[in-house]
């Protein structure tokens, strides 16, 4: 199977923090990592090759740093890296990355089987890539994806849904986004460590995709950030401290005061 | 035909209208008074125009039918053709939907089909001063709220988060129009079948529903803290939630989950456990009624959205807590 998976690199968001004054995000020091679910896909693209052969290819749009995120993949076992980098790619909605990354995999994976990324990432929680991507590709999708299992050309896939899971069928060549819950992705092994800095990371350009200006970038974002704000949710609480007993008395008061007992 | 009117993706399953479907109704309807504009409504599925009523019922001044046993299940081949059609031939000035396992799978597809914007999971809809759809939406986490608008493209499309808006209490004298919609479908263009639906055996944890929530967060430290969590929540006839950190220590699966990657809630009660109180879980809570917090830093975050905070160890503090609530409804029940 000739497999892309779509990476990304966020920051962590568990790490994130405001700063008070200037309401505005602190990034310094906070680790950049590989999106967790798109690790999932990772994973699921190992799995198939390992039963059903093939190539894994990970790709990602991002600044040059975004490196790291492929060379860790490759540590995992992908075999080739591709990094879509170009100023005028910054910016970009999730119409806009979809079409950068569908344009990607139309020019260098034309024969592509199977497209995997994760579920949504963790820094903008959308979950648009994938679907918008599997549409500017023409090829059917199928999100939520738990287990995956090929015969031929033919994909039966478990889909988790709120109150339980789908089981769909489906031809190649498809894009599947793909759960937490699906698989426990592998640690890089020593060694693979080392090979994975011995790629060559393939560096993609808008001299590559040839897309118009008007179609990158922040330019071809239909979604315009008109403002950002830190969300206010401060009560003037009561505080309880010291001995247990009286401290749930207390509370217990209350919560008849407002009839919650 | 101009760009004017407001539409809602009227989702449904198994022939019964999602509770978010009803909420984006309620939304739909505030935004078009404010507009000046009606709302439409588009129900799909096999043999369900008998829903349209109660769809008027909850603010839709029209009701677009389409029915085929082609669309008995959602697929996204089938409803992006549908929606496809809809928009070319209606022009809707703006496209909400439900962000549901549907929702989320569906809207993006349309977004690139038709070519517009589309914004996941928003917690705000507004009209601004030129008559444009404010969307707000929680990001990095729910560390930002950002605030998001579609100028040069329609329809301006959304994905709601359940369990956000208000939905209008049902009218039953509320008067709309039912519109059959002939939309094109062919067998052939569904790429993918589902072969099989199964509910889940698990119990299923009705976050969004429950009046009432327990939830653990890393101050558990063990797993087996949920135990105890457990007991809390069947004290108080409630049910159990999680924050992140639980989730991903695997302590507890996601189901339990809450914050901007779990549920969005708002019971009348919300008791927070060990929890620090980080952005991410802030942005799932903080619309509850009352919410009492336990933690034993007397500094952690989740004291500054707390109606109520004990500072002290859990371990020494629930279990108190336990039996106080005990002898209290045995006190109740007496008297």
């Amino acid at each position: 199977m000739n497999i892309v998976v779509l990476i990304k690199q966020v920051p962590d968001t568990n790490e994130v923090r405001i700063d008070p004054k200037t309401k505005t995000l602190i990034r310094k020091g906070v680790p950049s990592i590989i999106n967790p679910e798109d690790k999932n896909a990772v994973e699921q693209a190992l799995t198939l090759k390992q039963k059903y052969g093939g190539e894994v290819n990970v790709v990602t749009m991002g600044p040059p740093q975004a490196d790291v995120a492929l060379r860790e993949a490759l540590a995992m076992g992908a075999d080739k890296g591709f990094l879509i980098t170009d100023r005028f790619f910054g910016g970009a909605d999730t119409y806009a990355t979809a079409k950068t990354l569908s344009t990607t995999i139309k020019t260098v994976f034309p024969d592509f089987d199977l497209v995997l990324c994760g579920r949504q990432a963790i820094d903008g929680d959308t979950a648009q890539v994938g679907p918008q991507t599997a549409e500017q590709l023409g090829v059917p999708q199928v999100t939520y994806a738990k287990e995956v299992e090929v015969s031929g050309n033919k994909l039966t896939v478990t889909r988790e849904v709120e109150d339980g899971y789908e089981v769909i069928e489906l031809t190649t060549p498809a894009l599947l986004t793909v759960v937490k819950d699906a698989n426990q992705p592998r640690y890089p092994s020593i060694s693979g460590i080392f090979d994975a800095y011995e790629v060559d990371v393939k560096k993609i350009t808008n001299d590559d995709l040839k897309l118009v200006r008007e179609e990158l970038g922040l330019k071809g974002s239909p979604t315009k950030v008109v403002a950002t704000t830190t969300p206010d949710t401060q009560r003037k609480g009561e505080v309880f401290t010291g001995n247990p007993k009286e401290c749930c008395g207390n509370l217990i008061d209350r919560l008849n005061q407002r009839h919650l007992i | 035909m101009e760009n004017k009117d407001i539409w809602v993706l009227a989702e449904q399953r198994n022939g019964k209208i999602m509770n978010v479907a009803y909420e984006i109704l309620g939304a739909a309807r505030r935004l078009a008074d404010k507009k000046k504009c009606e709302v439409c409504a588009v129900l799909v599925g096999d043999k369900v125009r008998d829903l349209s009523d109660s769809l008027i019922h909850h603010g839709a001044d029209k009701v677009y039918v389409v029915e085929s046993p082609l669309v008995k299940d959602y697929t996204t081949d089938a409803y992006t053709n549908i929606l496809e059609q809809v928009i070319k031939n209606f022009k809707p000035e703006v496209f909400l939907y439900g962000a549901t396992t549907i929702g989320r799978d569906l809207a993006p597809r349309v977004a690139s089909r038709v070519h517009t914007g589309l914004t996941a999971d928003c917690t705000g809809l507004d009209i601004d001063e030129d008559g444009l759809l404010l969307q707000t939406r929680p990001a990095f986490g729910g560390n930002l709220m950002a605030t998001i608008k579609c100028p040069d493209y329609r329809p301006q499309m959304s994905t709601v988060r359940p369990g956000v808006m208000e939905k209008l209490a049902p009218d039953a004298k509320r008067k709309g129009e039912v519109i059959d919609f002939d939309a094109k479908l062919d067998d052939k263009d569904l790429r993918t079948q589902v072969v099989k639906m199964v509910k889940a055996a698990k119990q299923v944890v009705n976050l969004e529903e429950a009046q009432v929530i327990v939830s653990g967060g890393r101050g558990l430290k063990t797993p087996d803290g949920f135990e105890l969590i457990k007991q809390l929540a069947d004290e108080l006839g409630g049910v159990v939630g999680a924050s992140r950190a639980a989730v991903d220590s695997g302590w507890i699966s996601s189901d339990h989950q809450v914050g901007q990657t779990g549920k969005t809630v708002r019971p009348e009660l919300y008791v927070a456990c060990g929890i620090s109180g980080a952005i991410q879980h802030l942005a799932g809570m903080s619309g509850s009624r009352t919410i009492v917090a336990i933690n034993k830093d007397p500094n952690a975050a989740i004291f500054k959205v707390a109606d109520y905070a004990i500072v002290g160890d859990l371990y020494k503090v629930i279990p108190v807590l336990i039996e106080q609530i005990k002898s209290e409804k045995e006190e109740n029940s007496a008297s």
